[in-house]
């Protein structure tokens, strides 16, 4: 099936096996494989993009869903080389090791302060449930979102 | 200006936050084939027959092999490696990647598809019929220890070995004899999915020319891999190039050789076409191996001061299925921290190996060391209960050298500890934690009969890392040496480019590296490029697991700066008409001693040393050096944890509410990575404690391979850390430096669980298992407030 999106600003299409998660479409289809896969049951956020400006994890939609979606990886990001505010901050405060979450963890951060530009330190942790990193202990991602959020760091 | 000692942002972010970096799953190449395995779903059965004809015959797949046909094409030179036998006696039951006649645990493969989607592998796995004749199941060490079955049926017996460590049986015997206070006490250590956040997964490339082999892996160990695979397929090691490009943590989980990584590497080169395969995470429980597994015995004995006399420990460590690269040594690398941070007189450790029909165990972030951690400091906490003395006197009343600053002590255990001073560390987590605010918002919370019942625990760690010296690992029957190939080169352009044996999978040897060279050589660490992480670029190393990174490899590196600078020195000394000796290096410019004006940049001489024009006679051209350092002994990094819990007595739940820890790991690189390492390290410690445990059924299944089921912390289940450290050089090394990796794992459990157990305390509860699910914790409560009614508490 004929799968048409636009990602991060740029129409781009390909033909898919019905069943295929938006996921691989992106990774395996588009090669934009800065979007990782953790697990198999939606839990880990590795996945995380945005569709339309919210966060979703992409493991949990089928490409053909997406069709005519404004979807945003974490290629789109930064913007001539600057990175966003959240990716400064995620590098500022050593938010990240493996670096294999923070795709989905910047995703997820995002959009977190889209909803709610002042977080206190219990929000980030609570809107952050569905991303799971096993390297940080969390401690220095909080940090990054509420510097990210113009709060206490 | 030293770079060394202050915190420095990683250059490995940028590349990891745009999502530019390429892990495994990340690398195609052209006609590349899609594997698929075919799983066990018994834990102990004998495969009667395997049908592949349905899948064989499905659009998009291009083979099935099953065990019996990859055996009959003579793939397998040696079955899968057990680096480290460690009695002469062990049993080690041959382990083919693809089983062909009797499965040991769930998930074992038993046939292998190759498609060209990662969907239609998928598929074609799915529909090849096997069946399987069930054989009695192992599904537990106690299992494996009291019952009649086998988990290998041409087996006689469960145990894999028996290993001891009693110097003196006769002082043990003494110290029990006639101890005042004797303390024992046995603990579970459940076995953990490590959960490293990107999958394993492998790309096997072969060359167009035929012959060679590329392997891009998920691995902590390409150079120990590389070996491994010459070794067991009979390919020539100079045909094989590991990769281990981005990989996305690994917490011991990827320090193995795996069926997955001989299959693609030998299928590619029969096949020619590029082989390929990533891990499910719920496939991860059965194709990754598992930590932990362990039933411990531990006995104090004391004097009337609660002064250690002797430790007698006991462990029955869970193999698993089968011995991988170094199952069986796991236990032992605890086995000489038993006595912890304690001045013990005497001291004995056996450990017995079982076989079961579970997933193999091996390396666990800590290895043997949280085990060995969490006995001694649950036992000292019930020692002092019953001495009388709070469990911070406890601990002062027994610390090596009284607490006090010592090099190169010897210990009961017979080795000898690089550097220690206890009790100062100690003190400043107490301080930090703010303990005497704890204790009297505790005791009023008892007194008002609170139901959130506040509970404190201590965890006063020591840790044997960076692995190691090569004859210790050999007196130990390890299978390897444990030294680390640096090499630092000058390039023309005056940029310095280091190759790096140790590879990175998320701990940021790239900006270490470079501050150790920047500090050393006098360039700017953005000046240097590590190379790593490739056996074509680097093609010597031993790699990373053990906190040895630093303490070995970034060891490797400076004393590799030091003979660069040494050849510099000559060079200079001849271009500016100098005796060497004369010569000052600093700040990365060499000066005449009393003639200010006569300066050379080493730039300059590197630049030399390139043109090759006016250099010493007899001097070879360029400017690089590499070193291979075997470190003269362990490190012992230590450190004081304080854990605040609140325990709901009406549901079980354990909340954790603050967390301390002062860790000391000699001098520190880079501040920033340290205190990331011991964040990390806490949390995955607490885990234990708390939530995670892979759970079996009587059959051998898993019940929670998933991360539905397997509860993997999240942001929200953890608080914020308060950290601080001690700075105890290490006598082990030139830099000063032990390691933290580990640190905080081994830590954590054990102060979490003692929090616990003083939180419910007042009800005569001394225990708990972990992990301490509410379900767990509201169960003991019960049955406390049961024995309370009915006038026993025993």
């Amino acid at each position: 099936m004929q799968v048409e999106v636009t990602v991060n600003g740029q129409a781009k299409s390909a033909d898919v096996e019905p069943r295929t998660l938006l996921v691989h479409f992106l990774r395996d289809e588009l090669g934009l494989t800065g979007t990782n896969v953790g697990c198999d049951t939606s839990s880990c956020g590795a996945c995380t993009v945005h569709i339309g400006g919210e966060s979703v994890k992409s493991c949990t939609v089928l490409a053909v869903q997406a069709r005519g979606e404004d979807i945003t990886t974490i290629e789109g990001m930064a913007s001539d080389g600057v990175l966003h505010p959240m990716q400064q901050a995620f590098m500022e405060c050593h938010g990240l090791q493996c670096g294999y979450c923070t795709p989905g963890m910047v995703m997820a951060a995002t959009s977190l302060l889209s909803e709610n530009p002042s977080p206190t330190e219990a929000d980030v942790r609570e809107g952050l449930e569905g991303n799971l990193c096993r390297c940080t202990g969390y401690h220095n991602i909080v940090k990054a979102v509420l510097q990210a959020s113009g709060g206490q760091s | 200006m030293t770079v060394m000692g202050t915190p420095r942002l990683r250059k490995e972010d940028p590349k990891l936050l745009t999502g530019e970096n390429k892990f495994v799953d990340d690398i195609h190449v052209p006609g590349e084939l899609w594997m698929g395995m075919v799983r066990s779903p018994m834990a102990h059965a004998r495969v009667t027959s395997v049908d592949t004809s349905v899948a064989a015959g499905m659009d998009g797949v291009h083979a099935v092999y099953t065990g019996a046909e990859l055996n009959d094409m003579g793939l397998w030179a040696a079955p899968l490696p057990c680096a480290w036998p460690v009695t002469d006696d062990m049993v080690n039951p041959p382990h083919y990647p693809v089983a062909a006649e009797e499965v040991h645990h769930v998930g074992e493969i038993v046939a292998v598809v190759l498609a060209d989607t990662r969907y239609g592998a998928v598929d074609a796995a799915e529909v090849v019929e096997v069946e399987y004749e069930p054989l009695p199941v192992v599904p537990s060490i106690a299992a494996a220890r009291d019952g009649d079955a086998v988990a290998h049926s041409d087996l006689d017996s469960n145990k894999a070995y028996h290993w001891p460590l009693i110097p003196d049986p006769d002082a043990l015997e003494a110290a029990f004899a006639s101890a005042t206070h004797t303390i024992k006490a046995e603990f579970e250590q459940q076995r953990l999915i490590p959960a490293a956040m990107e999958p394993r997964g492998v790309l096997a490339v072969p060359s167009p020319a035929g012959g060679d082999v590329t392997l891009y892996s998920a691995t902590q160990v390409p150079h120990i891999l590389k070996v491994m695979i010459a070794a067991t397929t009979g390919l020539s090691e100079s045909k094989l190039r590991i990769v281990a490009p981005a990989v996305g943590g690994g917490f011991g989980a990827k320090l193995n050789v795996n069926p997955d990584e001989l299959l693609s590497v030998t299928l590619a080169n029969k096949l020619g076409r590029a082989i390929r395969w990533t891990e499910t995470r719920s496939e991860a429980a059965f194709s990754t191996h598992q930590g932990r597994g362990q039933l411990q015995t531990i006995e104090l004995a004391a004097d009337g001061d609660g002064k250690l006399t002797g430790v007698r420990v006991h462990l029955d460590a869970d193999m698993g299925a089968y011995m991988m690269l170094i199952t069986p040594g796991v236990p032992l690398l605890g086995s000489f921290l038993y006595t912890g941070v304690y001045d013990v007189p005497a001291f004995g450790f056996t450990c017995d190996g079982y076989f079961t029909n579970l997933t193999p165990t091996d390396a666990y972030r800590g290895a043997g060391r949280p085990e060995a951690s969490y006995a001694i400091e649950r036992a000292m906490d019930l020692l002092a209960n019953e001495v009388g003395v709070g469990p911070d006197e406890i601990r002062r009343r027994n610390y090596l050298a009284g607490g006090g600053h010592f090099e190169n002590l010897e210990t009961a255990s017979t080795l000898v500890f690089d550097s220690g001073h206890y009790s100062p560390n100690l003190d400043a987590a107490l301080e930090l934690s703010g303990y005497d605010q704890l204790r009297a918002e505790q005791a009023k919370r008892r007194a008002d009969g609170d139901t959130k019942h506040l509970g404190i625990g201590l965890c006063t760690y020591v840790e044997i890392c960076g692995l190691a010296p090569s004859r210790a690992l050999g007196g130990l029957n390890y299978g390897a040496g444990g030294w680390e190939h640096a090499t630092v080169r000058f390039l023309p352009t005056g940029k310095v480019e280091v190759v790096s044996g140790s590879t990175p999978h998320g701990q940021g040897h790239e900006t270490a590296w470079s501050m150790i060279v920047a500090d050393k050589l006098g360039v700017d660490p953005d000046d240097v490029t590590v190379l790593h992480s490739d056996t074509a670029i680097s093609p010597l190393g031993l790699d990373t697991y053990g906190s040895r990174s630093l303490s070995v490899g970034g060891v490797a590196i400076a004393v590799a700066c030091d003979k660069v600078i040494d050849k510099a020195r000559e060079i200079a000394a001849h271009q500016l008409e100098a005796n060497p000796d004369d010569l000052d290096f600093e700040a990365g410019t060499f000066a005449v001693k009393g003639s200010p004006d006569k300066t050379m940049p080493i730039q300059a001489v590197a630049f030399g040393a390139f043109t090759a024009h006016d250099l010493p006679d007899g001097m070879e051209p360029n400017l690089q050096e590499q070193v291979t350092w075997d470190p003269p002994n362990f490190a012992f990094p230590f450190g004081s944890h304080v854990a605040v819990v609140e325990v709901d007595e009406e549901t079980g739940g354990v909340e954790l509410l603050d967390y301390t820890a002062i860790d000391d790991c000699g001098n520190q690189v880079n501040p920033l990575i340290v205190e990331g390492q011991v964040h990390g390290g806490i949390v995955q410690g607490v885990a234990q404690a708390l939530w995670e445990g892979a759970s079996y059924d009587a059959d051998g299944n898993c019940r929670n391979p998933s991360l539905l089921d397997y509860l993997v912390p999240s942001a929200a289940e953890v608080p914020n850390m308060k950290l601080g450290s001690t700075t105890t050089p290490s006598t082990s090394n030139p830099l000063g430096v032990k390691g933290v990796g580990e640190a905080g794992t081994i830590g954590s459990a054990a102060a979490v669980i003692n929090a616990v157990c003083d939180a419910l305390s007042p009800m005569g509860i001394t225990d708990m298992p972990m992990p301490a699910s509410p379900a767990t914790v509201w169960n003991a409560i019960q049955q406390a407030k049961n024995n309370n009614e009915n006038g026993g508490g025993q």
